[in-house]
């Protein structure tokens, strides 16, 4: 799972590593092309029940590619967590939807059967390529028009088992069998409508079928890698961070980070609303312990050059909420070492350290007392740069960010 | 180029679409995003508004982010993965005798009629395509695969535009 998806710019180098999308590009031309794509009219004929090829084809894709990708992730050989997943502007996508539908039946094409259609030498694929290409010249010169429309509903990383509230395993074997189903009633339809008898479907059609069933049942008793799951997958070598304290930077790598324009510093305060409330650092977000692993799917759409620090009274429950986005794949993940209290030791003005200390406390509670809910207004919360001087071990290491960034669309 | 001998028939639909499923596949399985075609596009669009008149992209905020200052919108993976599109079926059309010069069309349309509409029809898929973040590769397909919401309603409403205007159109196809 950890080189997963593959570094293939430190493999091959910058431009070296286009050349696999070269590559998977050219093997996507070749099936669309072979598919029968690249002739509009075979791609209309979906529209009147003639030849229900692009329904076919489409549907076998996604649930061939379904189901390999959610068997691969049940089995530990790809992160889903670091899969693109497109986010869902549920308003703008299906207006667009709609749009492109109406071009569909005028044009004949879609964007990439376009492509395929134009490099056999269609004359029509060639005129829409242009067509398109006006179209997104017209998109953006007007988008600023309707800015907020096309940023509104935006859910995020938002998937079907979310939305049913069901497993992955449940929605991937529902999909296959009704795309199946579909598939046999689109057969009768075609017959139907060309007034011609059903055509027999090649024999190896009834157990690829089966076959693909079959995968779909295992994907549903496998199920999905659970937090605790993927925690066992990087234990050995994320332990050895923590106890060797490779994770745990000083308060002043920190406020040192927080100051660098060229560096987003999230801290992630996990604890009690109260201590937040009496105090946090500028710009902490506050996510309880038990909200961490949902927020990790936000975390994954923060820049590249987000350091995310976790933070807690002491260590204890920050060491929690690090091992859960750990295990989430977060990258440049980091803790604060001695948490707040060592924070106010370190920035808080010595009439606070000495008159409001707690003699007694527990493990993981707040060392000083608050009289009242000072939040970030607190002077420690964002100390003068003249502390930037003090001198720490520097722990951070960058990483490149792992998760793409945009889908073959952006 | 003429048709030298007859074109080889095409791929049944369900080897095609297993074809196209596992190459969909490979692309989330090595890459982790998969695949797409309206994107190539605007970025080589973009690329030229860049290179005819720079200071228009700099003043525009969606233009900004793909060819401003020095970024350099050909250098990214989707530019390659368009032009490696293109190159796969070309090849794919001469293993299959399939390079011809033709408009496809309906019998009851001139040539020129075939070509404005699909200009105009590509007009409004680029246009929404840019509006939907996506088109029906990158959206549809590889979207629909790893099971975003947000792909199955733009899949659904292109499936729901096309086929409510079907009648009208039907003139042009048939």
């Amino acid at each position: 799972m950890a080189t997963f998806p593959l570094p293939l710019a430190d493999l091959l180098g910058h431009w070296g590593s286009y050349i696999v999308y070269g590559m998977i590009g050219i093997a996507f031309g070749m099936t669309l092309e072979s598919a029968g794509f690249g002739n509009s009219k075979l791609l209309a004929a979906q529209f009147y029940f003639k030849d229900m090829r692009v329904f076919k084809v489409m549907f076998t894709a996604i649930i061939v590619a379904m189901t390999l990708i959610f068997l691969s992730s049940s089995v530990g050989l790809l992160d889903y967590n670091l899969i693109w997943v497109p986010p869902t502007y549920l308003w703008p996508g299906i207006v667009g939807g709609l749009i492109m539908g109406v071009g569909f039946i005028i044009g004949g094409f879609c964007p990439g059967t376009s492509l395929v259609g134009m490099a056999t030498g269609k004359l029509d694929a060639i005129s829409f390529v242009f067509g398109v290409l006006f179209g997104i010249y017209m998109f953006g010169e007007t988008v600023s028009g309707f800015a907020v429309f096309f940023d509104s509903s935006d859910m995020g990383r938002f998937t079907l088992p979310e939305l049913f509230d069901t497993s992955y395993g449940i929605v991937v074997f529902s999909i296959v069998v009704a795309a199946l189903a579909i598939f046999l009633v689109a057969e009768k339809v075609e017959a139907a409508v060309n007034k011609r008898p059903q055509q027999r479907l090649p024999a190896w059609t009834r157990p690829a079928a089966a076959a693909l069933v079959a995968l779909a049942v295992v994907v549903v008793f496998a199920g999905q890698p659970s937090n605790a799951d993927r925690w066992q997958v990087i234990a050995a070598e994320s332990q050895a961070l923590l106890d060797q304290r490779k994770v745990q930077i000083a308060p002043a790598e920190l406020l040192n980070y927080m100051n660098d324009s060229k560096i987003k510093v999230l801290p992630l305060d996990v604890r009690d609303e109260r201590y937040y409330n009496q105090f946090h650092l500028r710009g902490a977000v506050h996510v309880p312990l038990e909200r961490v692993q949902e927020k990790a799917r936000e975390l994954h759409f923060e820049l590249a050059n987000t350091i995310f620090v976790t933070i807690s009274n002491d260590e204890t429950a920050a060491t929690e909420a690090w091992k859960i986005l750990k295990a989430e794949s977060i990258p440049n993940l980091y803790i604060l070492e001695g948490g707040i209290n060592a924070w106010l030791d370190t920035y808080a003005a010595d009439s606070f350290t000495q008159d409001e200390r707690v003699s007694l406390r527990q493990e993981d509670q707040l060392a000083y007392r608050f009289n009242a809910a000072t939040g970030s207004r607190h002077r420690a919360a964002d100390p003068h740069p003249d502390f930037l001087d003090l001198k720490y071990e520097p722990k951070v290491i960058l990483e490149l960010k792992r998760a793409p960034t945009s889908g073959g669309c952006g | 180029m003429s048709q030298i001998s007859r074109a080889r028939p095409y791929l049944n639909p369900y080897l095609a679409g297993t074809f196209l499923g596992v190459v969909l596949f490979l692309a989330f399985f090595i890459t982790g995003s998969g695949l797409g075609a309206s994107g190539g596009l605007n970025l080589l669009l973009v690329y030229v508004q860049n290179e005819v008149n720079p200071s228009h992209v700099d003043q525009v905020a969606y233009l900004l982010k793909m060819a401003g200052g020095n970024t350099n919108p050909l250098d990214s993976w989707i530019v390659f993965l368009t032009v490696g599109t293109v190159i796969g079926g070309f090849i794919s059309g001469l293993l299959g005798r399939r390079m011809k010069f033709e408009t496809n069309k309906g019998p009851q349309i001139s040539n020129g009629t075939r070509w404005l509409m699909a200009f105009i029809g590509g007009a409004l898929m680029g246009y929404g395509a840019r509006l939907a973040r996506g088109c029906t590769s990158g959206q549809a397909l590889s979207g629909g695969a790893v099971l975003s919401v947000g792909s199955w309603a733009f899949m659904f409403a292109v499936f729901a535009g096309a086929y409510a205007l079907a009648y009208f159109f039907r003139k042009f196809w048939n």
